[in-house]
């Protein structure tokens, strides 16, 4: 009996011992506000990922799946009706309902420099249905809302703490996540705990979390490989190669959201006037001059993949018939030759000052000259380059973007005419039409060919020269287990697990 | 002394206002929009921009903004991060004692490896003990922080498992741990910092070795040891001081570098993430600490000539 006792008391040990787990996560920069209202930084929603549920998640494919919500249905074009997961509570136990739901939602639109306004401009009126039922009703039809949801502008937050904390809500955040804010240092650590009341408590195996910020790519590669870290977010593409030599490690290439290209210059003040901005053909043969998939061999070690659309090839989005095209520089010169331009053709290339940024930019350099151009490459530190790209004050600029789930999140805001992150000012009314009703269409079958189509036009004009899709990559430790790739590249905490 | 004491004290208050004025008139210089950087990605709807410009008085002349920032300042309040939304006093909370620690450490170790090397090279002069001291100090003051730093976490951390590669445990919480976290950043630094110590000391100490009083000293026939270091050494140090106080300055300004490689969250890092977000009011806050504690330490330097050299006592 006595040693029965014993053996039952060495396995409550061991399972304790086993369960009393901190996952440690290493964050490649350091993160901004931890408030979804205001948050800005992409390792923010990472910590979030943690911390904060949303009414909707995205899986692997970039389908919609439901997570704080059990299911939804479109009443009409312009109304959602939502169905909120029953029990579940914010972890300063207040319970999460429609009304919450309202709350939080409001509180987006309303609060002076919400980040969120933009992402959720359309909703016109949020009704409470029941207590687990909200109805939202939009201005106009969108295809792109319920996308929305599935990241910060679906956190639901707790009112009491929301008006309790009002603007210090990011020094001490609640949600309804697997993990609740212990506390952070900037620039170097966040530490969560497991929230006991969690709805899915089941699928979390571990009691802590700690979100280690490691800027150096070489750095967080030291301590993977010491075992300090368990998992890294990112690992640079040179470095992929070290972690899967060793066998103690493990390494996760999956598509992203995220794509880089270079954004010209086509209206946006004087700097728009030279033949590579005002004629099309110039770009074209800017287009054909680059091998992309070279450029990604030589820079990114072959992780990137090359492409000329602005989704991965997983989204739904995404056009097989555009085909990358093969570097051809007799045509690209026969482009030059066309377009009547004096060679070589000058050309400013605006780059921030990144190792791998610089480089990519001057392997465009040595491949555009074989066809006739002369490019100079402008690096500047990155807040810098933004302004300048804002002002106008660039030619061609070399500059990436994160990504979103829906293509809408990846095209409206950068080629529609007016939108603020259109900074060449391309104008083309075939491409704003196209944009609008792909935005306006809820059916995905029924979106498909606008977009189809406004690539098709994109692809003459080049207001962006699309050069690859990025990829996120993901090192950790091999007794790692149940680590999903989502093409967000968030770091789902259920289902992971350390064995031993 | 006194007297000089008292004017170098009195000087701190305008040094510092003008330091204020300094630090606030060239971040304007810098390109960039505030409001627009701290968007980021989300930077496409101008309704919110100019919600930001009004929240952080950007939209305001720049007297004003000063002014505002200086009235806040003089009641005990450096503002807040507009990146992180936490108030600036308390990341210079955060910050300030992992700068003391790491920077005290680096002192003490380029004390203890840069003073007693220079001395002894001094002594053997022209000898096997100078050439191997010219070379330690050569070879410290040309590799490169990072370089030295990433190689020291290959060696130590990752192929002999001895210590953490980075990361930071303040004192309080586990001094051990504290100490295996800060030793290899702080040597690295300490090791730039022991070889212009060695330099600057060799060459006091020989010029003290040369005095009237040495050979006076050793025609009394005292014991060379006693020669070198109490009379020497002591000579020797008023401008090791100096340089001391200067180095130990720098040092609580940050050691960007190395606390990247290491990814200590020090002044360095907290200062060069806040002029990259241009987030004005961590950076006015850092400067101003800053500068405060390289007054205080010059004021301490002058102190210590005093207790080193007593004929300034008198001056």
């Amino acid at each position: 009996m006595r040693r029965l006792l014993l053996a039952a008391g060495l396995i409550a040990a061991v399972t304790s011992a086993a369960s009393a787990q901190t996952l440690r996560i290493a964050l490649r920069q350091d993160l901004d506000v931890l408030d979804p209202t205001h948050s800005t930084t992409y390792v923010g929603r990472i910590v979030f990922a943690g911390m904060c549920d949303k009414l909707f998640d995205i899986d692997k494919d970039l389908h919609i799946v439901p997570q704080l919500a059990t299911g939804y249905e479109w009443a009409d074009p312009k109304t959602l009706v939502i169905h909120l997961r029953e029990g579940v509570k914010f972890q300063d136990g207040e319970p999460l309902d429609a009304a919450a739901v309202k709350f939080t939602l409001e509180h987006y639109l309303k609060t002076p420099g919400s980040y969120r306004r933009g992402e959720i401009s359309t909703i016109d009126q949020i009704d409470v249905v029941d207590p687990h039922t909200v109805r939202i009703v939009l201005k106009a039809p969108s295809g792109a809302f319920l996308a929305q949801l599935t990241d910060r502008s679906g956190m639901i937050l707790p009112p009491k703490a929301v008006e309790k904390e009002g603007k210090d809500f990011g020094l001490h955040p609640v949600c309804s996540g697997p993990f609740k804010f212990v506390e952070r240092v900037a620039q170097d650590h966040v530490t969560l705990e497991r929230f006991k009341d969690y709805w899915d408590a089941k699928d979390i195996h571990f009691d802590k979390v700690i979100y280690q910020v490691l800027t150096d790519s070489s750095v967080r590669l030291a301590n993977l490989k010491s075992g300090t870290i368990d998992l890294a977010e990112y690992i640079a593409p040179t470095d992929a190669a070290a972690v899967k030599a060793d066998p103690k490690l493990r390494l996760v290439v999956s598509d992203s959201l995220g794509y880089f290209g270079i954004t010209n210059n086509l209206a946006n003040g004087p700097e728009a006037n030279n033949p590579y901005g005002k004629n099309a053909l110039v770009r074209q043969a800017l287009d054909l001059a680059i091998d992309r998939n070279a450029l990604v061999k030589v820079v990114f070690n072959d992780m990137y993949k090359a492409g000329v659309e602005p989704v991965p090839s997983t989204s739904p989005f995404y056009d097989p018939d555009i085909k990358v095209p093969e570097r051809n520089v007799a045509k690209a010169k026969e482009l030059l030759k066309q377009a009547g331009v004096q060679l070589p053709v000058k050309l400013e290339l605006l780059a921030f000052n990144n190792p791998d940024i610089l480089q990519e930019a001057e392997v465009i350099q040595s491949m555009a000259a074989e066809a006739g151009f002369d490019i100079h490459i402008q690096a500047m530190e990155f807040a810098s380059s933004l302004g300048a790209a804002k002002q106008g004050q660039f030619q061609a600029y070399l500059i990436g973007w994160s990504g979103r789930p829906d293509i809408d999140g990846n095209t409206y805001n950068f080629l529609h005419s007016g939108q603020a992150n259109n900074w060449g000012h391309y104008s083309n009314p075939t491409v704003d039409k196209l944009l609008t009703e792909g935005r306006d269409t809820v059916a995905l079958d029924k979106r498909r060919p606008f977009y189809d189509a406004m690539m098709q036009q994109e692809r003459k004009d080049l207001p962006v020269t699309y050069l690859y899709t990025t990829s996120n990559i993901v090192g950790m430790s091999a007794k790692l287990h149940g680590f999903r790739a989502i093409p967000d590249g968030m770091i789902r905490l259920q289902g992971l697990e350390m064995t031993k | 002394m006194r007297g000089h004491l008292g004017t170098r004290i009195a000087q701190i208050i305008p040094t510092l206002l003008l330091v204020s004025l300094l630090v606030f008139c060239l971040q304007q210089l810098m390109p960039g929009d505030p409001a627009l950087i701290m968007a980021g990605e989300e930077g496409n709807d101008p309704v919110v921009l100019a919600q930001i410009r009004a929240e952080l008085w950007l939209d305001k002349p720049l007297p004003v903004q000063y002014a505002h920032w200086m009235d806040n300042v003089l009641h005990g309040n450096l503002g807040y991060s507009w990146h992180t939304r936490q108030p600036v006093t308390q990341l210079i909370e955060q910050k300030l004692p992992v700068t003391l620690q790491l920077s005290t450490m680096a002192f003490i170790i380029a004390v203890l490896i840069g003073v007693p090397a220079r001395v002894i090279a001094a002594v053997d002069r022209n000898r096997f003990w100078d050439y191997v001291a010219n070379g330690v100090g050569l070879a410290g003051l040309s590799t490169p922080n990072f370089w030295l730093g990433i190689m020291l976490i290959l060696l130590v951390s990752v192929q002999l498992g001895w210590l953490p590669p980075s990361g930071y445990v303040p004192l309080t919480v586990d001094w051990k741990q504290s100490l295996a976290t800060t030793i290899m950043p702080a040597f690295v630094l300490g090791n730039s910092i022991a070889a212009i110590l060695m330099r600057h000391t060799r060459s006091a100490m020989l010029t003290a070795l040369d005095q009237d009083f040495v050979r006076t000293a050793r025609a009394k026939g005292l014991r060379e040891y006693v020669v070198v270091i109490r009379h020497a050494l002591r000579n020797a140090l008023i401008p090791v001081v100096t340089l001391g106080a200067l180095e130990l300055g720098t040092l609580f300004s940050g050691a960007v570098l190395t606390e990247q490689v290491f990814s200590i969250p020090g002044f360095g890092k907290l200062i060069v993430d806040a002029v990259f977000n241009r987030d004005y009011p961590v950076v006015q806050g850092v400067v101003l600490v800053t500068a405060f504690l390289y007054v205080m330490l010059n004021l301490l330097a002058d102190v210590l000539y005093v207790v080193i050299n007593p004929r300034l006592r008198e001056a």
